[in-house]
C-alpha cells in the first residue's frame, strides 16, 4: 500500500530492533535472543506466538520497561538504548491488558496523566481529553468524569488506547491489550483500532497469541518461537499462503484458506448490479419490470434505498396485488467494508445465495452472488500464491549472502541486507 | 374565605410545589454523601449523654476534701488538654516515623530489611507499655518526652504493618503500566502507590490514634501528666470520684478520637475506590 506509506511518515516512526537480547542472571539461556526487525513508519506489526516465547519482553524492552542485556533499539532513526527510559517512555505510548486504569483517576485524569507529564498547558490537555474520548468512541460528556470501576471492560479498555494516545506518540506499544474482554467486544475493538489507525497511522507494535487477531489487525506478522526467534516474517496473506515452516504452518492452524478470507473486504471483489424498484414506485411499473426483466427477480428498496424486498415473478400474483404481503424480506446485507468471510457466511446462509451490498446508511450498491464471490477467490488465491513464491525467491537470495558470510566464520553477521 | 382555609390553600400550594421540583430535576444519581446523618450524630449524642450524666452526678455527690482537692484549680482541664497534647504529639512522630519507613522498605533496594524493621516494630508492641515506660524512665529520666518516645514505640507497629501492606497490596501491572506510561519513580509512588494504599494506611493511623489514647494514661508513671493522673490520685486516695472522672473522661476521649478518625477515614479515601461509585 504505497499510499498509507508516503502518507505515514508524518505519523509514525520507524522501529530498528539490532541483535536485541535479554538474559536474566542464572538462566544459561536467553529469554530474548538476538532478535534483529525492522519496523516501517506507520504500519502494525504484530508480534505472536505460543506462551513464553518471550514476545512481552520483546515489546516491553522497546520502551525499557525490560533493560535489554545486549543490541540497540532505534525509534525514528533515534538510538533510545542509553536515553532516560522516563523520557523515552513518555514518547511512546503503552497499552497493556484489562487497561491499567488507575482506579482512583476518573477516565480524564487517566486520560491527562501523559500530557500532564510532557507539560502541556491546561486548555490544550482539557481539549485532547475530549477530543481523544470522541475518538475512541465515548461520549466525553458521559464518560468524563466518571471512575474506571464504573465502567464495562471494553470501556476501560478504550480508555486505556486514548491514554496510551494522549501525548500524541508516533510509537504505540499494545501488550494483549484485548485480551481481558469477551470476544464481541474484542471484535469491536479490532475494528476500532483498525478505524483509528486508518485516521492515524502510527507505528504499531502488538504484542497478542491470537493469530486470527493477528491476521485482522496486523499489516506484518512476526511470528516468534521460543527465544523470541523470528520464524516469520511477513503479511499475514504470506504467512497464510506460504508458511515458512512447519512451527508456522502450525500455529497457523487448520483453515488457513478460510482466514485468506478474512483479509479481503467486498469492495476487493466484483458486485454485479440488480434490477431496483423502490416501494414507492406505483404497482403497475413493478409489474411491468417483472414480467420484462431477464432475472425473474427484482430487488425492492425502501423510501431511503435500502434493501427490503426480494420479488420474483408470480409473488405479487399470489399476494393478489398486496406489496405488504408479496415477496421475501432481504435477511441479510454486508457492506462494502465486510471481510470476503462474512460475505461468504451471508451468502450460503441465504437460500438462494446472493447478498445485497450495501453503503452509506445501508443504501444499496449492488448484490453478490456464490458465483462471483468464488471466481474473486480462486484469483486472489492465485495471486497470493504467485507473489508469495516470488517474496520466498527474494528472501533467499538475499538470505544466501548472510549464510555464506556466516560459513567464512567472519563478522559477517552483522551484515544486514 | 377563613384563616384556617387560607392556610390549608398555602399548604396544599406548598405540597404541589415540592412534588413539582422533585418531578422536574429528579436527580438521576445524586451525588451520594460518604458520610450518613446516622453516622455523624449518633456517637456524639452517646458522648454528650455520658458527659451529661457525670455531669449531674458530681452535681449531687458530696465531695470531701481530698477529691475536692484533686479536682479543683482546673486540675481536671489541664489533665485532658496534657493527655491530648500526648496523643497529637505522638500520632505524629508515628506518622512521620512509620509512613516514610513503611515506604522506605517497600522499595526494591531495601526490600531485604523488611523482616528486621518489622521484628523490631513487633518487639516494641510485644512489650507492655508500662514496663517499656519504667525502661524509658530509668534510662532517660520523668517527663512528657519520656512519655512521648514510649507512646511512639508502642504505635509505630499498627501504621507501619498497614503502610507496608497497603503498598505491598497494589496491583503490580498497575505500577507497570505507570511506568510504561512515562512516569518517574517519585511520581509512581505519589501519584499511583500512595492514593491506592491510603484507605489501608488510615486503617493503621485510627489504630494507633487508639492506642495512643490508652497508653496516655501510662503516661503519669513517667511523670508525663495527663488524665491518668486522676485515675491513679483516684486510686491511691481511694476517692470514686475522682477516679472515675479520669476514666469516663478517657473512655470519652478514646471514643470521639475513634469517630473523628472513622470520618477521617471516610473523607480521605480517594474517590473511585469504593464499589458503587
Amino acid at each position: 500500500m504505497p499510499e498509507t506509506e508516503s502518507e505515514s511518515a508524518a505519523h509514525g516512526a520507524t522501529i530498528e530492533l539490532e541483535n536485541l537480547t535479554k538474559r536474566y542472571p542464572g538462566n544459561p539461556n536467553p529469554s530474548v535472543d538476538n532478535v534483529n526487525m525492522a519496523i516501517k513508519a506507520g504500519e502494525i506489526v504484530i508480534l505472536v506466538g505460543p506462551s513464553g516465547c518471550g514476545k512481552s519482553t520483546t515489546l516491553k524492552m522497546i520502551n525499557r520497561l525490560i533493560e535489554p542485556t545486549g543490541g540497540r533499539i532505534r525509534i525514528g532513526g533515534e538510538d533510545v538504548t542509553d536515553m532516560d527510559p522516563v523520557k523515552l517512555r513518555r514518547k511512546v505510548g503503552y497499552a497493556i491488558q484489562s487497561a491499567g486504569l488507575f482506579p482512583h483517576m476518573t477516565v480524564a485524569q487517566n486520560i491527562a496523566l501523559v500530557p500532564k507529564m510532557v507539560g502541556w498547558p491546561k486548555e490544550r490537555i482539557k481539549a485532547r481529553v475530549e477530543e481523544l474520548l470522541y475518538l475512541v468512541g465515548l461520549d466525553p460528556g458521559e464518560f468524563h468524569g466518571r471512575y474506571p470501576r464504573r465502567l464495562s471492560g471494553g470501556q476501560q479498555q478504550r480508555v486505556g488506547v486514548a491514554r496510551a494516545l494522549a501525548a500524541d506518540p508516533p510509537v504505540l506499544l499494545m501488550d494483549e491489550p484485548f485480551g481481558a474482554v469477551d470476544p464481541i467486544t474484542r471484535d469491536h475493538l479490532q475494528d476500532e483500532l483498525i478505524r483509528l489507525q486508518r485516521e492515524l497511522h502510527k507505528t504499531i507494535v502488538f504484542v497478542t497469541h491470537d493469530f486470527d487477531e493477528a491476521i485482522k489487525l496486523g499489516d506484518r506478522i512476526a511470528v516468534l518461537r521460543e527465544r523470541s526467534h523470528i520464524a516469520q516474517f511477513d503479511t499475514p496473506e504470506a504467512i497464510l499462503t506460504n508458511p515458512a515452516d512447519d512451527f508456522v504452518s502450525g500455529f497457523v492452524g487448520a483453515g488457513a484458506a478460510l482466514k485468506r478470507l478474512n483479509l479481503s473486504r467486498v469492495r476487493d471483489v466484483e458486485i454485479t448490479d440488480y434490477p431496483t424498484l423502490t416501494v414507492d414506485d406505483p404497482l403497475q411499473e413493478i409489474f411491468n419490470s417483472l414480467r420484462s426483466s431477464g432475472t425473474n427477480e427484482i430487488l425492492l428498496l425502501d423510501q431511503r434505498r435500502r434493501p427490503y424486498k426480494w420479488l420474483r415473478r408470480g409473488d405479487l400474483m399470489r399476494a393478489r396485488g398486496s406489496l405488504a404481503r408479496a415477496g421475501t424480506l432481504v435477511s441479510d446485507t454486508v457492506t462494502r467494508d465486510a471481510t470476503l468471510r462474512d460475505a461468504l457466511e451471508a451468502v450460503l446462509t441465504d437460500n438462494a445465495g446472493r447478498v445485497p451490498v450495501t453503503g452509506r446508511r445501508g443504501a444499496y450498491e449492488g448484490v453478490v452472488d456464490v458465483e462471483t464471490l468464488m471466481n474473486s477467490v480462486h484469483e486472489l488465491l492465485e495471486a497470493d500464491r504467485l507473489e508469495a513464491l516470488e517474496h520466498q525467491h527474494d528472501l533467499e537470495e538475499t538470505r544466501a549472502p548472510q549464510t555464506h558470510a556466516e560459513q567464512e566464520g567472519g563478522d559477517g553477521v552483522e551484515a544486514r541486507a | 374565605m377563613t384563616t384556617p382555609e387560607l392556610e390549608e390553600q398555602e399548604q396544599e400550594q406548598e405540597e404541589a410545589e415540592v412534588q413539582v421540583e422533585t418531578e422536574a430535576a429528579p436527580p438521576p444519581s445524586p451525588p451520594k454523601s460518604r458520610i450518613t446523618w446516622q453516622k455523624l450524630t449518633f456517637l456524639p449524642a452517646v458522648v454528650v449523654a455520658v458527659l451529661l450524666a457525670t455531669w449531674l452526678w458530681f452535681q449531687q455527690a458530696d465531695l470531701d476534701a481530698i477529691s475536692e482537692n484533686a479536682l479543683s484549680g482546673g486540675q481536671v482541664s489541664k489533665a485532658l488538654r496534657q493527655h491530648i497534647e500526648l496523643t497529637a504529639i505522638s500520632t505524629f512522630f508515628v506518622l512521620i516515623i512509620a509512613i516514610p519507613l513503611g515506604v522506605l522498605l517497600t522499595r526494591r533496594a531495601f526490600r531485604k530489611a523488611t523482616p528486621l524493621a518489622m521484628t523490631v516494630a513487633n518487639m516494641g508492641q510485644a512489650t507492655p507499655a508500662i514496663g517499656l515506660l519504667a525502661l524509658l524512665v530509668i534510662w532517660l529520666g520523668t517527663g512528657m518526652k519520656t512519655a512521648l518516645i514510649g507512646m511512639i514505640v508502642y504505635a509505630v507497629l499498627p501504621v507501619l504493618s498497614n503502610t507496608i501492606a497497603g503498598l505491598k497490596a497494589n496491583d503490580p501491572t498497575l505500577l507497570e503500566a505507570a511506568r510504561g506510561i512515562g512516569m518517574s519513580p517519585w511520581g509512581v509512588l505519589t501519584k499511583v502507590e500512595l492514593p491506592l494504599a491510603v484507605p489501608l494506611i488510615l486503617a493503621g493511623v485510627r489504630t494507633a490514634l487508639v492506642l495512643n489514647v490508652g497508653t496516655a494514661t501510662l503516661a503519669t508513671f513517667g511523670g508525663g501528666g495527663g488524665l491518668g493522673v486522676l485515675i491513679t490520685t483516684g486510686i491511691t486516695n481511694q476517692r470514686m470520684p475522682v477516679l472515675i472522672l479520669g476514666s469516663i473522661l478517657t473512655v470519652v476521649l478514646a471514643l470521639l478520637v475513634d469517630w473523628l478518625a472513622s470520618l477521617a477515614e471516610l473523607l480521605l479515601r480517594p474517590r473511585g475506590l469504593e464499589v458503587g461509585t
